[in-house]
């Protein structure tokens, strides 16, 4: 994959400090010496080709809701069934599968606890699986966002 | 109402309202904030105003681009996870996030024997192989060589997005 200058320059500087001021993108165009329109243009084209997620606040865990990582053992052939069923609640923002035994992972998010484990509890009951519910305890890395490395040549 | 529990700190309706507008990202617009607090009764300084103090008080971590690992060609994805004596585990959290490669490490309950493990950590990267050897350098540069471990690789992603924390509340208010 090539990235242009303006690319690699929006997804590795602005991961973290992005202007809290009334024309965000303009003081970026500013920074970077492009008009403004190249850079909305740019993370645009990066939002619709699913290179950006979003641009916006990541939210500490646990400081406006509670949340959990849930991992299920899921035999392979109920696998896509399964996780279609736990993507469409609207708590569920992350969703894996992975190599190893517990074999579905995914993060949910809610207000409360009583709701969280409300869900849990719908989960098992709808796919007759049992599921591990591990809560954060203790986070010990500072999200600063995450360096990129350019390897195209 | 919406609701106000001690496990959430957005009690106000109104700061709920904005966390709801504003997890699924900025608008891609000449003034975001602006167009933020139009969709919510709020003016532009007063979005821009909670958004400082939520920044401020650590419930933002960050706010800018989120990139897609996957898509940026970061394929090699690890959640690698430890059974570490509990009295080291802080210590030891510590000096593994220093690491740069190294995007999040979270204690976590173990549950019995069917998981031993209490420490998480993520590492993306493009190569397995590589991958695997920065795992060999955290254990030897944090003393876990001897700690049972297990890793596992992402294999399909069924969702990736930002959290949604408000739309509960909101939708008991």
């Amino acid at each position: 994959m090539r990235f242009s200058t303006l690319q690699k320059c929006l997804l590795n500087d602005y991961q973290r400090d992005f202007p809290l001021t009334p024309c965000p993108y303009e003081d970026i165009a500013d920074d970077l010496g492009v008009d403004e329109e190249a850079v909305l243009t740019t993370l645009k084209n990066m939002v619709d080709r699913r290179m950006v997620s979003r641009v916006g606040p990541v939210f500490a865990p646990n400081r406006v809701g509670v949340s959990t990582l849930a991992a299920m053992a899921v035999p392979d052939e109920r696998l896509d069934e399964v996780a279609a069923f736990i993507n469409t609640y609207p708590e569920v923002n992350h969703n894996y599968e992975r190599e190893h035994r517990f074999n579905l992972w995914f993060v949910l998010t809610s207000a409360n606890t009583s709701r969280l484990d409300d869900i849990l509890r719908q989960i098992e009951a709808t796919t007759g699986l049992p599921l591990m519910s591990l809560p954060l305890l203790d986070e010990y890395h500072i999200d600063l966002g995450f360096p990129l490395q350019w390897d195209e040549s | 109402m919406a609701e106000c529990t001690e496990e959430s700190t957005m009690c106000d309706p109104r700061h709920a309202l904005l966390l709801q507008s504003v997890q699924s990202g900025l608008p891609l617009v000449h003034r975001p904030y602006a167009e933020l607090g139009q969709r919510i009764g709020m003016s532009e300084t007063e979005v821009i105003g909670l958004l400082s103090e939520w920044v401020a008080a650590g419930i933002i971590k960050r706010i800018g681009v989120v990139v897609r690992h996957r898509s940026l060609g970061y394929d090699a994805n690890a959640m690698v996870v430890w059974d570490v004596p509990d009295g080291r585990i802080g210590d030891v959290g510590r000096r593994m996030s220093a690491f740069d490669f190294v995007t999040l490490c979270y204690r976590r309950p173990r549950q019995g024997d069917a998981w031993p493990y209490n420490l998480f950590c993520m590492i993306h990267g493009k190569d397995r192989a590589n991958v695997l050897a920065q795992i060999e350098l955290l254990a030897a540069s944090c003393d876990l060589t001897d700690v049972p471990r297990d890793v596992l690789f992402s294999r399909r992603c069924f969702k990736q997005r930002g959290a949604r924390y408000a739309a509960r509340a909101l939708a008991a208010s």
